[in-house]
């Protein structure tokens, strides 16, 4: 009886609670789901609510909205603060949505205030962080943002020759007579393989070599076969591995096995896999001023500069860090939110996990470039 | 009925019966059946190319009041007319002993693979005249060998030879890791212009152009790294021009020179 009570109880609160909402809905509800004509600004008579009020426009795409409310938007156009949320070219940015926004003061007086803004962008490849110092300035009873705008360098018009080399295949057809020979597969050796046990599981990487004179499409595969040569799981590299390796490059590779302990594994069957492709050797990408930053915040950072003359619209950076003694310690990437545009430098950080930090004496990093019309 | 013992594939033969009246031969082996109406008394002819697949076969042969068996084999053609070669690795190092293995499949003119010994001769030449030959006899219709490749980069020619019929593959000799790296760096501008003297493998080959050559620049707890593809047997490429650095460069798992750049004096 008491049952039945509670739980109409519940029914009514439940319905009670549906209908306030949907008649007196909250203004962020409504901007959230795709309503109502104005966006939930938070209060501008606060240097924080001008932020976070900036923070949920763009959140909403209602961008036009965002560049009307700063203080300095006659410095550049709407068009300029779009891209520099957007990016100028197709890259991870063009489709990345505001996961959220976090607003932190650093230093307020009567008229104006210093603001941290981190923006956390979601992607198909994870997420990225974006943090902006704004200056706030008071404006009568209002408070307005001073956009720091990120300027992209771009090159003057020009002609870039590209003569490097390009290799085609062509592949044995169904007319062709018994015992044909095909192109040969690439012939790819692993030159470094290492298991680690970590806190969630086990992690095995290494390093593969193109050692042929043709470009090759790579992956790696493990499997974790218990001592008793039962399988405890089977993983690929996904997208820790620069899959196309030209001839005699190596790429680091890392391969996750969550919930396993090394303890419990007798083998380590690794599958090596290679399949000739038609490659460029172009885009060529430096990497300059790469550092590696020590624990608190252990990472390599650096910049990417693309010394060819088309865009990247996507770049991975891949670090591999060694002990003294050369032995791979960790494998750790990093895409780059910002396409890579001709001959300017973009900032790339690669984080390092701290308890692996003070173990780590060299770095080597290598990049794989994604280009609109082009396999990555 | 009286069959032969054998027959080769393809040829015209004939089976005589005795008795009267009419009856069905059947021929049954291999990949192969055939139906004959047969009178009796008379002969039922095998037309040529009627019985193509070699093997071994059985014949019956059923009238209206009695029935006769028998079993006769196809063997296959004895002159060849087709190879199957298989020769691998199409592409290969150079130097390399016993690297290119050749495997020849001996098959007459209606594909059956001829089981009687042939000598089969294999040939490897390079354009520049020098020739890899060796003549092995086929065994249960086949035969292989084993040749080396040739210390200098080629493309070589690959050809089996059994009887009238021959087969040719292509075989890409290809230089090997380099022997050594060696760069040098003058200004250019602002930047520091690093180049590799041509990279040769261990025979003196030019490595191949596309070839990955990594060139580091450690200076001051920095490093600038840039992975740059052969062109004409060099690479080359523009750096920071930082006093002190220390430029080395690495292809593969070869490590070149490292120079230290002293600010051009």
């Amino acid at each position: 009886m008491k049952g039945r009570l509670l739980a109409g109880l519940i029914l009514v609160a439940t319905i009670a609670l549906v209908a306030i909402g949907t008649i007196w809905p909250i203004p962020s509800a409504i901007a959230f789901a795709g309503g109502g004509k104005e966006a939930p600004l938070g209060s501008s008579s606060t240097p924080q609510g001008a932020v976070e009020a900036l923070g949920t426009q763009i959140r909403l795409r209602a961008l036009n909205k965002a560049y009307a409310s700063l203080s300095n938007k006659a410095e550049f156009t709407e068009d300029q603060f779009v891209h520099d949320l957007n990016g100028y070219a197709l890259s991870l940015r063009t489709y990345a949505t505001l996961d959220g926004v976090e607003v932190r003061p650093l230093h307020q007086s009567a008229n104006d205030a210093e603001m941290v803004m981190k923006l956390r962008w979601s992607t198909v490849v994870g997420t990225f962080e974006d943090a902006r110092d704004l200056h706030v300035v008071r404006s009568g009873d209002r408070w307005a943002v001073v956009w720091p705008l990120v300027h992209e360098q771009h090159v003057p018009p020009q002609v870039i020759p590209v003569n490097y080399l390009r290799w085609d295949v062509i592949y044995s057809g169904s007319g062709d007579e018994w015992g044909a020979q095909d192109v040969e597969a690439p012939h790819v050796r692993l030159v470094d393989m290492h298991p680690v046990n970590r806190a969630d599981g086990v992690v095995v990487m290494g390093e593969l070599l193109n050692e042929d004179v043709v470009p090759a499409f790579v992956a790696v595969r493990a499997t974790l076969l218990a001592k008793n040569g039962s399988l405890l799981d089977s993983e690929g590299t996904f997208d820790m591995i620069s899959h196309t390796l030209l001839p005699k490059q190596v790429t680091p590779f890392i391969i996750h096995f969550p919930g396993v302990d090394l303890s419990q594994v007798g083998s380590i069957r690794m599958e090596p896999v290679s399949v000739l492709v038609s490659a460029s050797a172009d885009p060529v990408i430096e990497i300059v001023g790469q550092k590696y930053n020590p624990a608190p915040g252990a990472s390599v950072t650096g910049q990417l500069s693309n010394q060819s003359g088309q865009t990247v619209n996507v770049a991975h950076v891949l670090s591999t860090f060694y002990d003294k003694n050369g032995q791979v310690v960790w494998v750790s990437g990093a895409y780059i939110d910002r396409a890579l545009h001709p001959q300017t430098p973009v900032d790339f950080r690669v984080p390092v996990p701290e308890d692996l930090a003070k173990n780590i004496s060299k770095v080597s990093s290598v990049v794989s470039t994604y280009t609109t019309g082009s396999a990555l | 009925m009286t069959l032969p013992r054998s027959v080769t594939a393809g040829s015209s033969f004939s089976i005589p019966t005795s008795g009267n009246g009419k009856a069905v031969l059947y021929i049954v082996g291999p990949g192969q059946a055939l139906r004959r109406a047969v009178q009796l008394g008379g002969a039922a002819s095998i037309a040529a190319g009627d019985l193509s697949s070699a093997g071994h076969y059985l014949a019956i042969l059923t009238g209206e009041s009695s029935s006769d068996t028998g079993e006769f084999d196809v063997t296959p053609v004895d002159s060849p007319e087709s190879l199957g070669f298989l020769a691998k690795p199409s592409r290969l190092p150079v130097g390399l002993r016993n690297g290119i293995s050749g495997t020849v499949y001996v098959f007459d003119a209606y594909h059956n693979l001829i089981t009687k010994p042939l000598p089969a001769s294999f040939e490897l030449s390079v354009p520049s005249g020098t020739v890899q030959a060796r003549t092995v006899t086929t065994r249960n219709g086949l035969a292989w060998t084993a040749m080396d490749s040739a210390p200098k980069e080629a493309t070589a020619k690959f050809v089996a030879r059994v009887g009238g019929a021959s087969s040719a593959r292509v075989i890409q000799e290809v230089p090997g890791d380099p022997c050594s790296i060696s760069i040098s760096a003058h200004p250019n501008g602002g930047r520091l212009a690093v180049e590799t003297a041509p990279v040769r493998d261990c025979s003196g080959n030019a490595i191949t152009d596309g070839t990955i050559v990594t060139f580091t620049e450690n200076f001051n707890n920095t490093q600038s790294t840039v992975d740059v593809p052969l062109k004409k047997g060099i690479a080359s490429v523009d750096m920071p021009a930082n006093k002190g650095a220390r430029i080395s460069v690495a292809s593969g798992v070869v490590a070149g020179n490292e120079i230290r750049w002293d600010g051009g004096r």
